[in-house]
């Protein structure tokens, strides 16, 4: 549990674009993932196990889907009468337009955090799917006398990820001394997860002075630019996480959660990971089922072959059909003798009688929200 | 009103620490769950839920309703135990005691008609259409009723009733029953009537305080129009190990007229915040039924697993129900049980057996595991065996 009161904030639609594929309809935070949740799933579980009990959510756009899934934050036991959920639309001024950065989303909501009479505030976002404690995280904070206290994780950068990569490079005592965006590094380096902390009383410091100077970015205008002005603390992260920004990034991360070790730290029993119940039934297994190597939610039927696949709630595999390598979102229909290999189906799709399709692992094919194959 | 004290006294180990109605069942529900969910399909938001035996774990599942949509400003559900009255304190002595003790919440509500239901059955229905026909009838009393097969209606209690539908005579478990239809312990009173039935009832000190006994015998002999509602569908008592196992096998069976998948019509219950499932490769499973927190590494058949069960490796499960929590260790195999939460059964033993593979037929029955019961790595369980978990003497100082 955290030492002192602490404010969640999360941003909810900051890479939007890097997964256009399923984030048209939606926004970054509602993207279905692991059978059952959606992605700001973990950032709220992690905050709400660390002992948070006031969450804001910063939306953007297309946030319907996601307003839907959050209600009013019961699931998240974030439904109180003294703070809990908040969800935070885009508070526009005749004048301006539609925020550029995190450091102008939190201008736009600085009366929300003002009101707070938390003492810290950790700001996150939901690209990244991992189980993780701040409790030690506020407490080296405080310990350090830090002014911000950053989170990363040592790992290797590979090509597809330095698009959307912020590295640290840290002095002996573990304080930030150069930040690098998107650079073209290809080796292990120190990945930030765009978990950051900090007192209320620097945060309104840093926003008031991103207004009057103009600085939209949080990563540019405040770790950056201030990263040897500021005492600006690394906090390395050692556990399972996986950074969705691309399609690719996606996949794997879907696909790494049937592997047991990965499963055990993800969900480990003391710390759950919520998500928005769907008073479900089980799920059925027909006579001829054939699953190996797959993570299935309650609702599913499968009565043909699965292996190594995600499936979703509510999902419908038919006899004969072999799914292989895929991701099933809720409610796909696998109609008899289809035939699936790396593909991820979104919401409703129905996929007709005897049809085949096939990806490839770099490469999977993605059939959008409600189409008919 | 909602009967929720029953002991279970013939389900033996699983109810030795939780009432009936909190009975695991299906992967994910509670027996009471099917009764609740009809009151909230059916329109009815004000429940009472009565309970005495063993009240903890139901108090804890029922909560403030909110699982079934009974969390109301007006309304909602509301758990009655007995309790101290300024002139003594009596334990619930039968069904109609229970609602007798209880008459002042109902009048809180002042209701024209009043639902009495059993915690112990499953099945779906439509207690708006069953009151439609009360009133229709202009009844007193409406009392469901199920054709079962000649030759079981002397397990049952039975309805004599005209082709209208006027219920002239009960027997409870006649011997030579005069028709099939059995009572399925719900039955819709006008409440004016039924609260005088009641308060008459309570002055006479032979009375068993029953319904069945003696509430309906009375409105009966009174001359009060009492008639029976033909229930069509799927209805089982689940009052026994063997009718339990039946009642979760009947899941799994196409051919059972008992659809969980209706959306308009869900059975809704509090869920586990659990991951999906993961089946291992060279696990296998078919007919079966998963739900979240499984684990699965070995063979599974006919079988029901609940909230977070793991099977390990080589370990095989057929026709059986095990509820959450407990593991089967690697090569272990379970046939024809019932494994109650928090088990454990170690490595290479041994549960139940086939009928096919026990030779003495009279021997054979479904083996239950009681709670948090520890089967040792290769130990044999008989069919039809019953354990229970016996705590170990603490060490104490």
């Amino acid at each position: 549990m955290l030492a002192e009161k602490t404010l969640g904030i999360v941003f909810s639609d900051m890479h939007d674009h890097m997964l256009s594929e399923i984030t048209e309809p939606r926004t970054m935070g509602s993207v279905p993932f692991g059978g059952r949740y959606r992605l700001i799933d973990f950032i709220l579980s992690n905050m709400v196990n660390s002992g948070i009990s006031d969450v804001g959510v910063v939306t953007k756009s297309n946030y319907q889907s996601l307003m839907d899934h959050l209600g009013t934050g019961r699931e998240w036991d974030l439904s109180r009468k003294r703070g809990g959920l908040c969800i935070l639309p885009p508070f526009g001024h005749a004048a301006a337009g539609i925020y550029r950065g995190r450091l102008e989303a939190l201008a736009g909501v600085i009366d929300y955090i003002r009101h707070s009479d938390a003492k810290y505030v950790l700001i996150g976002d939901c690209d990244v799917v991992v189980n993780i404690d701040f409790t030690d995280v506020l407490r080296t904070h405080i310990e350090n006398n830090a002014d911000l206290t950053v989170v990363y994780k040592r790992e290797m950068i590979s090509g597809d990820q330095t698009m959307d990569t912020t590295v640290l490079r840290l002095d002996e005592n573990s304080f930030v001394n150069e930040v690098l965006i998107h650079p073209n590094i290809h080796e292990e380096d120190n990945v930030y997860l765009n978990f950051c902390i900090m007192s209320k009383e620097m945060m309104e410091k840093l926003i008031n002075e991103g207004i009057s100077r103009s600085i939209y970015s949080f990563k540019q205008g405040v770790l950056q630019a201030k990263c040897n002005k500021l005492r600006i603390l690394g906090w390395q992260y050692k556990g399972f996480s996986a950074k969705i920004n691309c399609i690719r990034s996606y996949y794997r991360a879907n696909m790494q959660l049937l592997d047991m070790k990965v499963r055990s730290e993800l969900f480990p029993r003391e710390r759950p990971i919520y998500t928005k119940v769907r008073d479900e039934v089980p799920a059925k297994y027909g006579l001829k089922s054939d699953v190996s190597g797959s993570m299935v939610a309650d609702g599913a039927i499968i009565e043909g072959t699965l292996e190594n696949s995600i499936v979703f709630r509510g999902v419908h595999v038919g006899r004969g059909a072999v799914v292989k390598n895929c991701i099933l979102m809720q409610e796909t229909m696998v109609s008899e003798n289809v035939k699936l290999d790396h593909v991820i189906t979104d919401k409703n799709v129905v996929i007709r009688a005897d049809r085949t399709l096939v990806g490839y692992e770099t490469y999977p094919l993605v059939i959008a929200k409600n189409s008919i194959v | 009103m909602l009967l929720a004290g029953g002991q279970g006294s013939r389900l033996y180990s699983l109810t030795r620490r939780l009432a009936k109605p909190a009975v695991p069942f299906g992967g994910k529900y509670r027996i009471i769950d099917f009764p609740l969910s009809n009151c909230v399909n059916s329109g009815i938001d004000t429940v009472g839920v009565l309970t005495q035996y063993q009240p903890l774990i139901l108090n804890e599942y029922i909560g403030n309703g909110q699982p079934w949509d009974l969390d109301r400003i007006n309304g909602g559900v509301f758990v009655l135990p007995p309790y101290q009255k300024s002139s003594g304190s009596d334990w619930y002595t039968g069904t109609a005691n229970a609602i007798y003790q209880n008459i002042s919440f109902i009048e809180r509500y002042d209701p024209e008609y009043v639902v009495i239901l059993s915690g112990d059955h499953i099945y779906k229905m439509d207690y708006s259409k069953m009151l439609a026909y009360h009133k229709e009838k202009e009844a007193t009393a409406t009392i469901a009723v199920l054709q079962v097969p000649m030759e079981e209606a002397s397990r049952f209690g039975i309805m004599n009733a005209y082709p209208d539908g006027k219920i002239y005579e009960f027997e409870e478990k006649p011997k030579n029953p005069k028709s099939n239809l059995a009572s399925m312990g719900i039955y819709i009173f006008t409440w004016s009537k039924l609260r005088k039935y009641l308060e008459d009832d309570e002055q006479d000190p032979i009375s068993q305080k029953d319904f069945g006994k003696n509430i309906i015998p009375a409105m009966l002999s009174a001359g009060e129009s009492l008639v029976a509602y033909p229930f069509e569908g799927y209805w089982k008592d689940v009052g026994t190990i063997d009718s339990l196992w039946e009642a979760n096998m009947d899941l799994l069976d196409p051919r059972v007229p008992l659809s969980l998948y209706d959306p308009l019509w869900k059975i809704y219950a509090r869920n586990p915040v659990m991951a999906p499932h993961y089946v291992a490769s060279g696990a296998s499973v078919q007919n079966a039924m998963i739900t979240e927190g499984c684990v699965v590494e070995g063979l599974i058949d006919f079988s029901i697993l609940f909230a977070g069960v793991t099977v390990e490796k080589g370990a095989v499960v057929r026709d059986s129900i095990v509820m959450p929590g407990s593991v089967i260790k690697a090569g272990a195999v379970v046939e024809y049980s019932i494994v109650a939460e928090n088990c454990v059964v170690g490595e290479g033993a041994r549960v139940g057996a086939r009928p096919e593979d026990t030779p003495d037929k009279d021997a054979w029955g479904v083996t239950v595991l009681g709670e948090s019961v520890q089967i040792e790595p290769g130990q044999i369980v008989p069919p039809k065996a019953m354990l229970e978990y016996t705590p170990k003497e603490d060490s104490k100082c």
